[in-house]
């Protein structure tokens, strides 16, 4: 009995030991933690936005313009955001190696975006105003900045949440090569 | 500089720390006393360093002093004071030198004031104390220092989340850390016990005034929290098992387990082991909840800054303390002799059914918040909402009740079934005529909260019943703090059943002009303008309230603040003496309507209230137990 007894004592150790390995597991191997998005595969959101760029010529943004054959990069950033300004260079690496970028400018006015834009560079095409974060919300976006890669058909197929960093790059053009096939 | 002496000081006290460990341990092992002497100083000395350095810290929030990366990060120079000082400790790095800064100083108060444990163990407990501060200290020095420059200075500060720019949330977070660190001071009498044999009832004594301290401050911290979370987040709910609340839930359960079983071994010489086990885990779970809160693996409505380095740091620590001292635990409780018997009718064994019944929602709950960890392993993504947590833990919360009514009015090592059945003839009466009053006035409502406002008239008169026929003065006040709690537990319990049973809700888009009503009120749009604050700009709309002739005027907003862009909402809330009037405004419709929330919650106001008097109790118990302590001490020393 006595040795029965001791090895129960042990098994408070134990369960805990396993407590341990789930969530040391969960810290590890994803490092910082980018969750699946529930969004890939799926359509873009039906959506129409006015535009809110300084360029006059340049018109508003839809779901309609990712059905146009080439896949493109949606961006959502503010002009308030202060990570954006950090991405704002690696969106302009990305706009030079040939990535059509169009933007969404969440909870914006005109001239706050222009003066971001001159100063941080405007690597977009298009930028929808999306006054209430309705679109946003639609794309199941938590914040500002992320980022979408939309195949030509409409359908998304990365998802980048947070701030587009300098080693992020070769991901997000592997993945535009990817849905231009 | 400031920032510099602060920093200094904490490398000071970790110094300290380490020195307070090597004394504890040598002084243990080799019998030096004069080792064990020196300890209360070095423990002094620390507290002493470690508030230094949250007082430096204070300082450069105080001044905003942007040349500290935390201050630029967290503060911003035209924010209200109050909130320049709370962003001190409302931040990662803040509230871990907060953490570390009380744990220090409870070292010192041990060390000054603990007269009841022999020196050997006052030496071990210190060590384990130490032990523990050292992990904290090298968390902060190594991975989080909240000293760090910003070079250059930043022009302006990035402001605090203003969801948290609020005079409640600012004293929650010290109010919990309070409350965990004292559990922490728990473990540490349990591991010194461990270490020098002597699990017996003067450790019980010892260490219950730093349960009960400890059980009162998360007592009130997480009253606090619900309440905070009722009206800042503008749902309209007081709990949602969200896992941030959770964390702070899980170590109560425990310390409420403790705390009775404590109980026992301190008045019977029972539950050695098995208080010693609780101790571990009462610790075991404060510090989880700091890493689940801390290292964000789960996702939470509660959204802080996190970091997965620092998971891995404070998971590590937990690994080492908790993982050491169950090892410790497993090689040493068979050497500890079993304590007292006692019969199965006894105030023992009520006492057993409270921590088996706390340590069974322990665990569901336990499971509710980290299965979705679990299945995270698996690639799944889960959550686990309040339907798990109120299916599982209601009806054990409805037995507990049960249970808690009779306990108290059963005797120390044995009674008979039938005379304490006859104290409870009163109790379940009323109770019967609680269910009849339901049955007959309010049909249709749901089984649980049918039973719960029953079972709460019963826990409320079985409560005062140990006062019955008992000179109240001469009462100890011990007894009456236990009668407080235990009331405390009825009120809130007929709170909880009452809003989920009576609540009107009322959801619904009008124009300025227009009118609408809920529960007993009507209520009237009368505008919808924008204000502005201090540090944000707000719409407030303007809503005129008749209840039975009297008017009351009720104004939401939801808030915009600038640094950083943040919208919040603010609910309107009247308090009535028979319930509360929630209103929140939402969002404007292209047609010129108003999206309003309104919630009328029948004595939702007793959940709160109930909370503040389990606390209240705690307070009188413990009042009443270092009374008593002292007047033993002055007896012993007047007898020599």
């Amino acid at each position: 009995m006595g040795s029965m007894k001791r090895i129960w004592l042990w098994a408070p150790l134990l369960l805990f030991g396993a407590v341990v390995v789930v969530m040391a597991s969960n810290l590890s191997g994803q490092g910082p933690r980018k969750p699946v998005s529930a969004l890939v595969g799926k359509p873009v959101p039906r959506f129409s936005l006015p535009s809110i760029s300084p360029d006059p010529a340049q018109p508003g943004l839809g779901s309609a313009t990712f059905n146009q054959g080439s896949p493109r990069l949606l961006n959502i950033f503010a002009s308030w955001c202060v990570p954006c300004i950090a991405e704002a260079p690696q969106l302009l690496k990305l706009a030079r190696a040939g990535v059509q970028i169009d933007a969404i400018a969440v909870r914006d006015r005109p001239q706050d975006v222009a003066r971001f834009l001159r100063r941080h560079g405007n690597p977009y095409q298009r930028i929808g105003s999306d006054p209430a974060s309705q679109v946003l919300l639609a794309l199941g976006s938590s914040g500002v900045p992320e980022s979408y890669v939309i195949d030509g058909r409409g359908i998304i197929r990365f998802h980048h949440i947070g701030d587009i960093r300098e080693d992020d790059i070769p991901e997000i053009l592997e993945a535009v090569r990817a849905a231009s096939r | 500089m400031m920032a510099e002496a602060g920093l200094a000081f904490l490398w000071l006290a970790a110094a300290l720390a380490m020195l307070q460990l090597v004394l504890g341990i040598l002084g243990v092992r080799a019998g030096r006393a004069d080792y064990v002497s020196a300890l209360r100083h070095v423990a002094v000395l620390q507290g002493v360093l470690a508030s230094l350095a949250f007082i430096a810290l204070i300082a450069v929030f105080l001044a905003s002093d942007m040349s500290v990366k935390l201050v630029a990060s967290h503060s911003h120079s035209a924010k209200p004071w109050l909130y320049k000082l709370s962003g001190a400790w409302g931040n990662h790095e803040g509230s871990m030198l907060l953490w570390a800064t009380i744990l220090a100083l409870s070292g010192a108060a041990i060390g000054l004031f603990e007269r009841h444990i022999s020196a050997a163990m006052k030496a071990s407990t210190l060590a384990a104390q130490a032990g523990i501060a050292i992990g904290f200290y090298a968390f902060l020095l190594f991975s989080s220092n909240p000293f760090e420059r910003l070079i250059p200075a930043a022009a302006e500060g990035q402001g605090l989340n203003p969801v948290l720019q609020d005079p409640g949330l600012a004293f929650h977070p010290p109010t919990l850390y309070i409350g965990y660190v004292g559990l922490s001071v728990a473990f540490s009498f349990a591991v010194g016990a461990l270490i020098t044999r002597e699990v017996n009832a003067s450790f019980a004594r010892a260490m219950r005034p730093w349960v009960l301290g400890a059980w009162i401050f998360l007592t009130l911290g997480i009253t606090a929290g619900s309440y905070w979370a009722y009206y800042e987040l503008g749902w309209g709910g007081w709990w949602f098992w969200d896992p941030v609340e959770n964390a702070s839930l899980m170590p109560w359960l425990a310390a409420t387990a403790l705390l009775h079983s404590v109980t026992v071994l301190a008045t019977r010489d029972s539950l050695r082991a098995w208080t010693v086990m609780l101790a571990v885990v009462a610790f075991s779970m404060s510090m989880l909840g700091t890493f689940l809160v801390r290292s964000g693996i789960l996702t939470s409505v509660h959204s802080f800054a996190v970091d997965p380095t620092r998971g891995t740091f404070i998971l590590t620590l937990l690994a080492i303390y908790i993982g050491g001292a169950l090892a410790l635990f497993a090689l040493r409780i068979s050497t500890v002799r079993e304590g007292k018997q006692f019969e199965l009718v006894s105030r023992e064994s009520a006492l057993v059914a409270n921590n088996l019944i706390m340590s069974v929602i322990l665990g569901l709950v336990f499971v509710g918040t980290l299965y979705p960890l679990f299945l995270q392993m698996f690639g799944k993504q889960v959550s686990v909402g309040p339907p798990y947590f109120n299916a599982t833990t209601g009806p054990i919360v409805l037995f507990m009740a049960a249970v808690m009514a009779a306990g108290p009015l059963i005797r120390w090592r044995r009674d008979d079934g039938l005379s304490i059945l006859k104290k409870l003839v009163v109790p379940a009466g009323l109770t019967a005529l609680a269910a009849g009053a339901l049955v007959a006035g309010a049909n249709g409502i749901g089984l649980l909260p049918f039973f719960g406002i029953v079972m709460a008239v019963g826990l409320g008169a079985a409560s005062v019943a140990p006062l019955w026929k008992r000179n109240l003065r001469r009462t100890p006040l011990f007894t009456w703090g236990m009668v407080v709690a235990h009331l405390g537990v009825a009120v809130a319990l007929a709170g909880m059943a009452s809003d989920s049973a009576f609540m009107k809700e009322r959801l619904i888009a009008i124009k300025e002009g227009e009118a609408t009503s809920v529960g007993p009120f009507s209520v009237t749009l009368a505008r919808v303008e924008p204000v502005i604050g201090p540090n944000w700009t707000a719409l407030e709309a303007e809503l005129n309230v008749v209840r039975s002739g009297n008017t009351l005027t009720l104004r939401p907003q939801t808030r915009n603040f600038t640094s950083p862009m943040t919208e919040t909402s603010e609910a309107a809330i009247s308090t009535q003496l028979d319930g509360q009037l929630y209103v929140a405004l939402g969002k404007p419709s292209d047609d010129g309507r108003w999206q309003l929330r309104l919630w009328w919650k029948p004595f939702v106001t007793l959940i709160w209230l109930g909370g503040i008097m389990i606390a209240l109790g705690g307070a009188l118990a413990l009042i009443g137990r270092l009374r008593r302590a002292s007047v033993a001490e002055d007896r012993k020393g007047w007898a020599v």
